[in-house]
């Protein structure tokens, strides 16, 4: 590991100033993704400031009963908070599918937003990776790619954003909150990660000197019949292959409310909209889930060993929705 | 010709090198000098000389270096040791009080362990573990994110657990040892 600078901001102006004024900072939470990247050289920042003891940490009920959820919030604080629990319980599932007992206690909110990819290319020294080092190429098209994406990736980059939490956020229409030298703005959840592109290297839509303050979550009522299913290759304590957050409200048989996403096949958390007009009025049965799944899915390109995933996307659709609308 | 008082009100960072720390382990207040880039792990095994952690993946795969910071389970290879001043950190060495703690008598009468590499990873995993359910968090089996009460299943323990691997595969007897110690206090 480089050698960094360690300095603990003491408050939310302080972060920001730290982080705008000193070159190549990084922001540090839990830590359980940046000093692994750091042990491996990936990341080699040279100075972190350290925002866990900003005053973020706070889960706040808003007054038209959505929820604020500070950046330094940990993992296992969200999914045990019982408005969480009870109100948006695919976010709680998505989280408790998410790494380990230790690993969701460390990690906070924005941290989880801001996690790296998993493609093993881009933790190799040895192969091509453009979002390692922009413009080396891209080794992992040709190579292994059976966790890699199937919806918009490009010539760049086919890596996936691997987290189970932002799956669920993405599907509730949250909102990301950030502070930089600017001021304070809000972003979409949908607009705040990037698709790769040419410039895989940019992940998100923060700007130099911003962090993140919060997550808004809007109040979302039929959100308490939601769902979080996770593909993966072993039961527990994996990446997904796929998985599918869903939240839907039947009316007389019919679709009248529902948000769906899936994760383990873009680079940004997959705000499935497609699927979503496809099913809105329709009925509310096998049929429509599967038109909507392969509506989602036609732009999907398989490689060499991940075309899989393309069926199992939807086929995880059908179960998640069938299981929601059935009784 | 000086410019403008454009001072950031926070001061800049401190080059690299060494960071002063007080931290608090197994009750004993240790003062230590370190660099910024020792995890946790390392001062305790290579500074303080408390090998029950063991380094085992050092990349927060395998949980044989799970301590408890402020009673909650944390993997010290992840952990930057200079974030945690202040806190209180206990590991393997500091579970026993005078006679070993009951899932430590648990793992005995139960086999819960062969080779023991993975041992005080699993057992400071499962105590914090317990409290996690205890406290009501849900897992991934537990079904209704908002039930009141979840069962001390063998599923729910596997679950909860699996962030320790062990590769003697003492698994049965590691999860016999939980139900042993601590069935009798689940919340009713």
């Amino acid at each position: 590991m480089k050698s960094f600078a360690y300095a603990r901001a003491a408050d939310l102006e302080a972060a920001v100033k730290l982080l705008s004024k000193t070159p190549n900072a990084k922001l540090l939470g839990g830590g359980t993704n940046l000093v692994d990247l750091m042990r491996e050289n990936i990341e080699q920042p040279d100075a972190l400031v350290d925002v866990t003891g900003l005053p973020l940490d706070r889960i706040e009920e808003r007054p038209d009963g959505g929820l604020v959820i500070g950046a330094t919030v940990r993992n296992t604080a969200v999914a045990g908070h019982p408005v969480v629990r009870d109100r948006y319980p695919l976010l709680a599932q998505a989280i408790v599918f998410g790494a380990s007992g230790q690993i969701r206690n460390m990690a906070t909110v924005a941290g989880n937003l801001m996690q790296r990819t998993r493609c093993l290319y881009f933790y190799d020294h040895a192969a091509r990776c453009n979002k390692r080092a922009p413009g080396a190429g891209c080794d992992a098209i040709g190579g292994f790619n059976r966790m890699h994406a199937i919806l918009g990736a490009s010539d760049s980059c086919i890596a996936t954003h691997p987290s189970d939490m932002c799956v669920a956020l993405a599907a509730l229409d949250a909102k990301v909150n950030v502070i930089g030298p600017g001021g304070a703005r809000t972003i979409a959840f949908e607009e705040f990660h990037r698709l790769p592109e040419d410039t895989p290297d940019m992940e998100t839509d923060l700007q130099p000197g911003e962090l993140i303050t919060g997550i808004e979550i809007p109040p979302l009522g039929f959100a308490r019949r939601s769902l979080y299913r996770k593909v993966r290759d072993r039961a527990s304590y994996a990446f997904a292959l796929v998985s599918v957050a869903a939240a839907l409200e039947v009316d007389s048989g019919k679709v009248r409310n529902v948000r769906l996403a899936l994760g383990g096949v873009a680079h940004k958390p997959w705000r499935a909209t497609e699927a979503e007009r496809v099913l809105a009025g329709a009925n509310a049965g096998a049929e429509s889930f599967r038109q909507a799944a392969e509506a989602e899915l036609a732009p999907a390109r398989g490689l060499a060993h991940n075309e899989f995933k393309i069926e199992l996307a939807k086929r995880t659709i059908v179960g998640v929705l069938g299981e929601l609308a059935g009784g | 010709m000086p410019s403008p008082d454009r001072t950031p009100k926070a001061a800049p960072i401190p080059p690299a090198g060494s960071a002063l720390i007080l931290l608090k382990i197994n009750g004993v207040d240790h003062s230590l000098s370190i660099d910024p880039r020792t995890s946790l792990l390392d001062v305790l095994r290579e500074h303080l000389s408390l090998t029950g952690p063991k380094k085992g993946c050092n990349q927060g795969a395998c949980g044989a270096c799970t301590v408890l910071v402020d009673g909650q389970r944390v993997l010290s290879c992840l952990s930057l040791a200079v974030q945690l001043e202040g806190r209180e950190i206990t590991t393997i060495e500091g579970i026993a009080s005078g006679e070993l703690h009951r899932l430590q008598v648990a793992f005995i009468e139960h086999d819960g362990f062969q080779c023991g590499y993975c041992t005080p990873g699993q057992i400071c995993s499962a105590i914090g573990m317990f409290q996690e359910f205890q406290n009501g968090l849900p897992s991934a089996v537990t079904g209704d994110m908002a039930a009141a009460r979840i069962e001390f299943s063998d599923a729910e323990i596997k679950e909860r657990m699996s962030g320790n691997l062990c590769r003697c595969g003492a698994y049965v007897g590691i999860c016999e040892a939980i139900h042993s110690a601590f069935d009798r206090e689940v919340a009713k």
